[in-house]
């Protein structure tokens, strides 16, 4: 407990990051010797700014780690350090595996079988459509998916995982007290009961953009492979497959068109030797995952032809209801009422105002 | 001798009655003027003056006391000139108070004797009758203006010489500037030029037919402005009444009226985004009326309704509901009229084009801040809304002939016709207007379209206020296709029409 203790000390010193107490920890081997640094021997440390000079002072003049370990204990936050028994195996075995992790949810870090999503913040229709069908059959196989919370694939495909009564688990880049985006806060509640919220910040870090790329080593090295859904060239998802493939994880994407810049990312992996996504039943097979019978629906509504007719013109990208009509050659009112009568049986799904895909 | 002369002035679009009186007596010669007087109103006596003067009357050095009752409400502007001039000839002996009874006098002097035209004639010709006059002296100008009133004389007059020459009896009234009524100067564009955009072209077809306001959501260029623009050439022609209700407003704006005669088009308002709330609702020390005013009977346009400041925007939520707007000063409260039909257009994100990956680089958080900048009540206001797709050059392209103005505009005064006739007393105009009491009673439902309801309220999460807004749109497409009841595809199309808000942005 006391070692516990310890390493939740250095874990909450402010400014600090992984890289700087992994310098202090070179010099002074344990937590307690850096908690207990003379003055004169921190004025030494020269890789150390002076703002974090003082900041590690003030640390060890006033920070009462009793009181402050068994507050955030209250407040649902438990603090896994990398010597702890529940610490992540998987996690450990990177070669910048966070000192400590602080964790709130109903469960711990994942151990078993786990898959990582991520893509774009900003993806298309067709993106969400495949991170959560992805997400639903990861579920249905017992498997646990792991991503940043973020907008775009990360939130949809966990709460695609959530839904179906998986378990997920939410990496963030700032402190498990926060929620960001805030948008997500139900995604963010309901995570914490199927799964936890992990973050190696401090409860009270705000989230800087500069976290986010380290949080991304987290998220891969969470899981044992990483599914990379829709990215554009230069993007965060593409951080996480580098670090991925250097933690020795298998990487993922999903193919797509080559003039389209959300999946030239994805292509780009491809083209690299990661693994190629081309039908999900059996990339789940081929990962040793068991997916459940799926079972056809059948569907005996019968539809008017005008409605037979815009539905066929659809598909997973989405259609402006002007595209519709130029290739149905119907009149607006009829189109209009048709997509409508389509919602309510649920073929199709308005994604945005007035544009529709099939479901 | 003591004399009174009847004189009005507007506040806000409203008439107010104001008697001149004049008192000419014994004492120091000295010439002063009482009644809550601006500086306007105060100058006027060294117009009336000399005005008297170069008419050729000259005054006798006598005490002259000008009051103009009633004393509390405060007088502005140079209508009170002529009315003033006439009070003291008369004081002087030159009328007798008889000839002017029942007379209503109004115009400013200038120094030479010449009567000069003013804002405001319209609203007070027409109260003529109500005040019990029967003849109205007004500035030849601001003949053909007064004239627009029913069941009152007017009478044009050049110069203070003739005034009192007429009241004498002396002079036979001229007759007005000979203009042919042009029927009105066209309105500019026409549906025919507007290529594509079938979807838009309808619910603009909607909304004219029901007076529903409506919001056209769309990157640059796919002609939201255009539509827009030529919405006021599908709305059926302003009835007698109407035609009277904007006038005046308009004359009471100083703003000119064609000739002199009835505006004959709905007024179409499209102030800039940098428009003040004050611009917006009407204001100043003594009110005028705003562009919602001014748009009355209308189309106020808002381009870029994202722009707008807040404050501009929020004005607006009161008098889309109750089609007036009222105006509180220290010289007292003002009720301008203000049942306009909104459109607005606004792009789907900063950038515009949201939806397109090439182009759109907005963020979340951006294109969040951009649409918070449009409240929910407001949004909630709004009918119809409907997205403009972006035009492909196919569309422009096509030689497929368009549907003109006139074709559309037929269909919407039968709609329009139907609804008139099924509100007759009810102090309704169109559907849109229609509180959620009286949906109930105009939209009677068969089972088949209730159970579509049922259903859309829980999948589409709809909100009781968007559930009414569906009605009422539904059965301004009833009225369009001539149909007693709302059918499915009524419905359905009305669905299509609705505002998602929250959900604009989730995904593409």
């Amino acid at each position: 407990m006391t070692q516990e203790l310890e390493w939740f000390w250095l874990c909450s010193i402010p400014g600090f990051y992984r890289r700087d107490l992994a310098a202090l920890l070179e010099i002074f081997q344990t937590p307690q010797r850096i908690r207990h640094m003379q003055a004169r021997e921190l004025e030494k440390l020269t890789f150390l700014k002076e703002k974090q000079r003082r900041s590690l002072r003030e640390h060890q003049k006033s920070f009462d780690m009793q009181e402050t370990y068994h507050k955030n204990r209250e407040r649902g936050i438990s603090f896994i350090s990398c010597e702890d028994e529940a610490y992540p195996r998987r996690l450990r075995q990177i070669e910048d595996y966070p000192f400590g992790l602080f964790v709130k949810g109903t469960h711990l870090p994942p151990t078993g079988r786990t898959v990582a999503i991520v893509g774009a913040r900003m993806c298309t229709n067709y993106g969400r459509a495949m991170a959560m069908k992805l997400a639903e059959k990861l579920a249905g196989c017992g498997v646990s998916v792991i991503s940043g919370m973020a907008y775009g694939v990360d939130g949809v495909a966990q709460a695609a995982c959530l839904k179906a009564g998986g378990r997920s688990f939410g990496v963030l880049g700032c402190g498990v007290d926060l929620c960001y985006p805030r948008e997500h806060r139900g995604l963010y509640e309901q995570m914490q009961r199927q799964g936890c919220v992990i973050s190696e910040y401090p409860p009270g870090t705000q989230a800087l953009s500069s976290h986010f790329p380290p949080r991304n080593r987290i998220i891969s090295g969470l899981a044992e492979t990483i599914v990379v859904v829709e990215a554009k060239k230069k993007s965060g998802s593409l951080i996480t497959a580098d670090m991925a493939l250097e933690q020795g994880r298998d990487v993922y994407a999903f193919p797509g068109r080559i003039d389209d810049p959300l999946s030239a990312g994805c292509n780009a992996l491809i083209a690299q030797g990661a693994g190629i996504v081309t039908e999900i039943d059996s990339f789940l097979e081929s990962l040793g995952f068991l997916p459940t019978k799926k079972r056809k629906k059948r569907t005996n509504i019968v539809l008017a032809t005008a409605e037979e007719l815009v539905y066929s013109c659809l598909d997973s990208r989405a259609l402006n209801l002007q595209e519709i009509m130029g290739s149905v050659d119907l009149p607006a009112q009829q189109v209009m009422s048709a997509v409508t009568s389509l919602q309510m049986h649920d073929l199709i799904e308005e994604t945005a105002k007035n544009y529709y895909v099939r479901k | 001798m003591f004399t009174t002369v009847l004189s009005a002035s507007v506040y806000g679009v409203e008439s107010r009655l104001v008697c001149v009186e004049a008192d000419v007596g014994d004492g120091l010669p000295q010439f002063s003027m009482v009644g809550d007087l601006s500086a306007q109103v105060r100058e006027a006596q060294e117009r009336v003056r000399s005005a008297l003067r170069n008419s050729g009357r000259t005054l006798r050095p006598q005490r002259i006391t000008v009051n103009l009752s009633p004393a509390d409400l405060r007088k502005y502007g140079s209508g009170y000139d002529l009315a003033i001039a006439v009070a003291v000839a008369s004081g002087y002996g030159e009328l007798k108070q008889e000839k002017l009874s029942g007379i209503l006098i109004i115009g400013e002097l200038s120094l030479n004797g010449e009567v000069r035209s003013v804002p405001g004639i319209l609203p007070i010709a027409a109260d003529a009758r109500k005040y019990g006059c029967h003849t109205c002296i007004v500035p030849y100008e601001n003949m053909r203006e007064a004239m627009q009133a029913e069941d009152i004389k007017v009478v044009g007059v050049r110069s203070l010489q003739e005034t009192l020459l007429y009241l004498q009896g002396k002079w036979n009234p001229a007759e007005p500037p000979q203009e042919s009524d042009t029927e009105s100067e066209m309105l500019q564009g026409d549906f025919s030029e507007i290529h594509g955009q079938q979807m838009v072209r309808r619910a603009a077809e909607v909304a004219a037919a029901g007076g529903h306001n409506m919001l056209m959501v769309g990157p640059p260029g796919s002609g939201k402005s255009m539509i827009a623009q030529r919405i006021a050439t599908i709305l059926p022609p302003l009835s007698q009444e109407e035609q009277m209700e904007v006038s005046r407003i308009y004359s009471a704006a100083s703003l000119v009226l064609p000739k002199g005669f009835l505006l004959y088009n709905r007024p179409f308002r499209s102030p800039h985004h940098t428009v003040t709330g004050r611009a917006l609702s009407g204001g100043g020390n003594l009110p005028r009326p705003g562009e919602l005013s001014l748009a009355h009977n209308g189309v106020l346009f808002l381009d870029e309704l994202p722009e707008f400041s807040r404050d501009a925007l929020e004005i607006l939520r009161q008098p889309l509901e109750e089609g007036k707007i009222a105006i509180s000063r220290v010289s007292g409260s003002y009720v301008f009229p203000a049942e306009v039909m909104l459109i607005a257009a606004m792009n789907p994100c900063p950038c515009g084009h949201f939806g397109n990956l090439n182009k759109c680089t907005c963020t979340y958080p951006q294109i969040r801040r951009y649409l918070s900048r449009i409240s929910s009540p407001l949004l909630d206001r709004i009918d119809i809304t409907v997205e403009a797709a972006p035009l492909g050059f196919a569309q422009l392209e096509t030689e497929k002939r368009e549907e003109s103005s006139a074709e559309i505009r037929e269909r919407v005064i039968r709609a329009r016709r139907i609804q008139e006739h099924r509100y007759t007393h009810s102090g309704v105009r169109c559907n849109a207007r229609l509180g959620s009491k009286q949906v109930e009673e105009v939209c009677s439902l068969g089972s088949g379209e209730r159970r579509l309801l049922q259903t859309a309220f829980e999948k589409l999460d709809l909100s009781v206020r968007s559930y009414y807004r569906i009605l009422r749109v539904a059965r301004t497409i009833a009225d369009l296709e001539g149909r007693e009841d709302i059918m499915l595809s009524d419905l359905e199309e009305a669905l299509c029409y609705r505002s998602i808000h929250q959900k604009y942005w989730q995904g593409r």
